[in-house]
């Protein structure tokens, strides 16, 4: 796969369709991957990596690069793709900027999962029937493939591209994704034990600001947390901020805009499943609004800034906070 | 530097009695920015005014709080008070003492202190007040009249009287209402139809009044003076400017067993058909459900004897557009479904009928041609029994909680009529109390028990059971004589509630005007704006606003023309100032804004700018159009990063309120 994209990649750039190739490349590990641009063929084959690793989302980086001069050719996989078309909902990005190459999804697998099994000194790994093959500097290991991979991978809502000029490799489905049953168990708590688990969770928060600076849904000229005037300035880590309001606004800024792509929680050093607090939103706007998909498409109206004469009357929220 | 003065009003002692007015006054005085701090009895009346407008030039304010009552009611005094003396009015802030504290509280201790907290809130936000200027916006000088039965009808007719011209939107194909339904009108026992079809007349050759027959309203943009209505004239499949109304083709349709809803499904129509002789527009409909044509393609009839070749059988659903200044809504009622009433047998019995049933029963242009005969078997039926408030006055989920007002009155009426006209018959009228205040009404129902000896027995009736006879037995209690009672009835009339008609709900939802409980419209203020709504430019005329007889309903009516011809004659409104705004370098271009925007209000535009690294960059910004804009602060909910702000009520200063009341 990685080798028919470099070979894509240094046409389009050969023939001018685009000046500049957004992907990921290797950093001081062969785990610790990163997207990178790329403008030259020589840099590319230098550095341009597509493996197991390669599980960041590039979209966002597309605000930026997609205003620059010239098309950017982005490789984007599934999930990024729904990114992709919010952004363009939101006229975030430049369309006609951007050359989409949609690739193939995970799962990707995550270096935390394998290291948690005390697997150290990792140069490689390889998938065998579904028994991951490890090679470290202290020999080979093993352990079950799906013990490995990326959390966003294992519940993984769609295989389709919603947007690409062209495809390498088959397209897939919608999948009937389990998502939801973490957030169901939060919601068969009482309020009480609900509030321990989110305090423990959130609680870890160093406020590194990882989850915003992935997040593909914060793309703000200025960040409310950032802006003084906002009433809710917070730059950094002082007080409770963090357990009591960070996550709670970003979820809400998010809500109705969120495709679930899983990075939030992906790059959370401290491990918070910042995922659910989304993932909450989503289950109760299907349950409330009908079944939407943010970022399936460009066109359709999100049920948050949608008013229509059959939306729930407000007393649902009431009725549902009863418990 | 603020120099704020602080006013608390007594309300005599609607304020007073349970709010310490000297401690609020006290306290408040020791609020950052506050130089002055009174309290006074009345602080509407013009002395109390000369006392903050003395307060405001002796101490050089800079804004100014009232504590007094909600701000619907004399925030205007205030602004123009404050104005009289160089202030501008929007440096005024009102803290609601009373509706929100005083009113709802009965500890002083307890009222006092949250006087003081809804005062420093008040404080807080006028240290962030700032000057604004209205502007001003034109008035469409044209009316919709939403609903064409009586109330609708003489709501128009004022507007085209006054010289202005107004639509009436019906969804029926023609106008008239339940009034057209209606036999005889109590208490004078006038013909109904004689005395409404001149009106209707009137409005059809009235050049000012513009009849939407067969429509219904879509959709609704915009604000008072300015609202742009779409409307739906749904495909009736006839030509209206051709057809003549001569009715060859209701006579020719070969399909003759639709039930006719003008007489209440007692007797048939055709599929193609004129609800009533004087229907205006006296236009012919085809029911689609029911066309052959329509249906399977096959007839034609109709359109083979129309000899002006006004049917169309390929006409579609139209929508148009119009621009209005005013809207009047005159939805009325229908009579409740009495499908969950099974001890009453109306679903399982032909001779058990509702009171509007029985209207057409004894109507000339009903069924049986006037005659009062049994819809089961057309025999002349001897006994009667009324039931009362069936629905109306329930504690249950099967009914209403509300008196439907109307009852009493007509049930004596029905019952005068059949003694009058079949003195052989047995009435009996079975209630819970009989409430006839109104001109003459009481007069009218003590002839009713006098003069034609109608049995009115106090107590409900608990069962309704249909023989094999034919009889019907009617198991009843009198509370009075602590009776059980049993009476072979041959024909059991129900006075069923009336309720909102099912369309006003979806219809308050698109004109953002207030409902009750029960789907009522609600008006500004029970007492002393009863025919307008909350909502600016919707007047409310008739029984959607409450159960209503019809000089009731009428006299609404014309109010509500008053009203919307007071606010047509004005070249102008006043603009309100506090409009959204929205802060270019912090705005993405996102478009949330502009989604919820109920009045289109914003646009974006492409702009170039400096950017902090000295590039410059054109980005997509948000633009509001202040003349469209009604403050009504979606937009400044929706904004992820905080770009859009609404004057006068800036998410800073709603923080700052906020602020002080946690404090």
């Amino acid at each position: 796969m990685q080798e028919a994209m470099i070979k894509r990649a240094k046409e389009l750039l050969a023939d001018g369709t685009v000046n500049r190739v957004i992907g990921w490349k290797k950093g001081e590990f062969f785990y610790d991957i990163t997207p990178a641009v790329f403008e030259t063929a020589e840099e590319i084959d230098a550095d341009f990596v597509f493996d197991d690793f390669t599980s960041a989302n590039v979209s966002k980086y597309l605000v930026k690069e997609s205003k620059k001069e010239g098309k950017i050719l982005a490789f984007l996989k599934p999930c990024d793709t729904y990114s992709f078309n919010q952004l363009i909902k939101e006229h975030r990005v430049v369309r006609e900027n951007v050359y989409i190459i949609g690739v193939p999804g995970g799962p990707k697998l995550d270096i935390e999962k394998i290291k948690a099994k005390g697997i150290t000194g990792v140069l490689g790994v390889k998938n065998e029937n579904f028994t991951l093959k490890i090679d470290t500097l202290y020999g080979e290991e093993t352990m079950p493939f799906y013990e490995a991979i990326c959390g966003k991978c294992a519940d993984c809502k769609s295989k389709k591209h919603v947007i690409y000029d062209e495809l390498i490799g088959e397209d897939g489905d919608v999948l009937d994704s389990n998502r939801f049953d973490m957030v169901e168990k939060l919601e068969n708590m009482t309020a009480q034990e609900r509030f321990e688990f989110w305090r423990e969770q959130l609680s870890k928060c160093i406020r590194c600001n990882a989850c915003r600076n992935v997040c593909p849904a914060c793309t703000c000229e200025k960040c409310v947390f950032d802006n003084p005037n906002s009433g809710v300035e917070n730059k950094a880590a002082s007080d409770s901020f963090e357990e009591n309001m960070f996550h709670i606004i970003r979820a809400f800024h998010v809500a109705g805009r969120c495709t679930d792509c899983g990075e939030c929680s992906r790059v959370c050093p401290q491990n918070i499943p910042l995922h659910l607090l989304n993932r909450k939103f989503i289950k109760d706007i299907n349950a409330l609004y009908g079944e939407y998909q943010a970022g399936a498409d460009t066109t359709s109206r999100a049920p948050l800034n949608t008013y229509d004469t059959e939306d729930c009357e407000p007393s649902i929220v009431h009725e549902r906070g009863v418990e | 530097m603020q120099r704020i003065g602080v006013f608390v009003c007594h309300c005599g002692t609607n304020i007073a009695a349970t709010v310490d007015v000297k401690a609020v006054a006290e306290a408040l005085g020791h609020e950052p920015g506050v130089v002055i701090s009174q309290d006074y009895q009345y602080m509407c009346s013009e002395s109390g005014q000369n006392l903050v407008k003395d307060a405001i030039k002796e101490h050089n304010l800079t804004g100014i709080v009232i504590c007094s009552c909600s701000p619907r009611m004399h925030e205007n005094t205030f602004r123009k008070a404050a104005a009289s003396v160089g202030l501008n009015p929007y440096l005024v802030e009102i803290a609601n003492i009373r509706e929100q504290c005083s009113w709802i509280h009965k500890e002083i201790a307890t009222a006092t202190e949250k006087a003081i907290i809804l005062g420093k809130a008040a404080v807080a936000k006028v240290h962030l007040n700032a000057p604004l200027t209205a502007g001003e916006s034109p008035v469409v000088k044209r009316a919709l009249v939403i609903g064409g039965g009586i109330a609708g009808i003489q709501t128009a007719l004022d507007i085209a009287e006054a010289g202005f011209d107004v639509d009436i939107v019906e969804k029926e194909p023609t106008i008239g209402g339940k009034m057209a339904q209606i036999d005889k009108t109590f208490p004078t026992l006038d013909c109904a139809a004689c005395i409404l079809t001149p009106k209707m007349v009137e409005c059809s050759q009235n050049e000012k009044i513009h009849i939407h027959s067969f429509s219904e309203v879509s959709d609704v943009k915009g604000f008072v003076g300015n609202f742009t209505v779409t409307i739906k004239k749904k495909a009736r499949f006839v030509d209206e400017t051709k057809c003549t109304g001569c009715g060859l083709c209701t006579e020719k349709c070969p399909m003759k067993k639709v039930p006719n809803e003008f007489n209440m499904g007692l007797d048939n129509r055709t599929a193609i058909y004129i609800p009533f002789a004087q229907a205006v527009p006296k236009v012919a409909t085809i029911d689609p459900n029911h066309c052959m044509m329509l249906k399977t393609g096959k007839c034609g009839v109709c359109s083979k004897v129309c000899s002006v070749g006004a049917i169309d059988y390929k006409q579609q659903d139209q929508f148009i557009e119009e621009k209005y200044g005013a809207i009047v809504v005159a939805t009325g009622f229908n009579p409740i479904k009495l499908d969950k009433y099974d001890e009453f047998a109306y679903n399982q019995c032909a001779d058990v009928v509702t009171s509007l049933e029985l209207e057409r029963l004894m109507n000339a242009a009903g069924p049986n041609g006037g005659t009062l005969l049994r819809p089961s078997d057309k025999t002349h039926p001897h006994k009667i029994v009324f039931v009362q408030c069936v629905g109306s006055r329930c504690d249950d989920s099967k009914g209403k909680p509300y008196c439907s007002k109307i009852c009493c009155m007509y049930t004596a009426k029905h019952a005068m009529l059949i003694r009058e006209k079949y003195p052989d018959t047995e009435v009996y009228v079975f209630y819970i109390d009989v409430r006839t205040p109104g001109k003459n009404f009481d007069e009218f129902y003590r002839r009713a028990v006098e003069q034609y000896n109608v049995h009115y027995i106090k107590g409900m009736v608990g069962k309704v059971t249909p023989k094999s006879d034919g009889k019907i037995d009617v198991q009843a209690s009198d509370l009075l004589s602590n009776e059980q009672l049993h009476i072979d009835a041959d024909l059991v009339v129900l006075a069923a509630a009336i309720e909102p008609d099912k369309t006003a709900r979806p219809l308050a939802t698109m004109l953002t005007t207030q409902m009750d409980t029960n789907d009522f419209f609600t008006e500004a203020h029970p007492k002393l704006r009863p025919v307008e709504s909350a909502t600016a430019g919707i007047f409310l005329s008739g029984a959607c606003q409450g159960p209503k007889d019809i000089p009731e309903t009428v006299a609404q009516g014309s109010a509500a023309a008053a009203k919307a011809i007071g606010l047509l004659c004005k070249n102008s409104i006043t603009c309100n100032p506090c409009v959204a705004h929205s802060d270019e370098l912090m705005c993405n271009g996102c478009s949330s804004c502009e989604k919820v925007c109920p009045y289109g209000a914003i646009t974006y535009i492409d702009k170039e700018f400096r950017m902090p690294d000295r590039t410059t960059a054109i980005r997509r910004v948000a633009s509001v159009n202040p003349a469209v804009c009604q403050g009504c602060g979606a937009c400044t909910v929706a904004c992820p990063s905080g770009a859009m702000d609404l004057n006068g009520f800036s998410n800073s200063q709603i923080m700052a309120e906020v602020d002080a009341i946690c404090k």
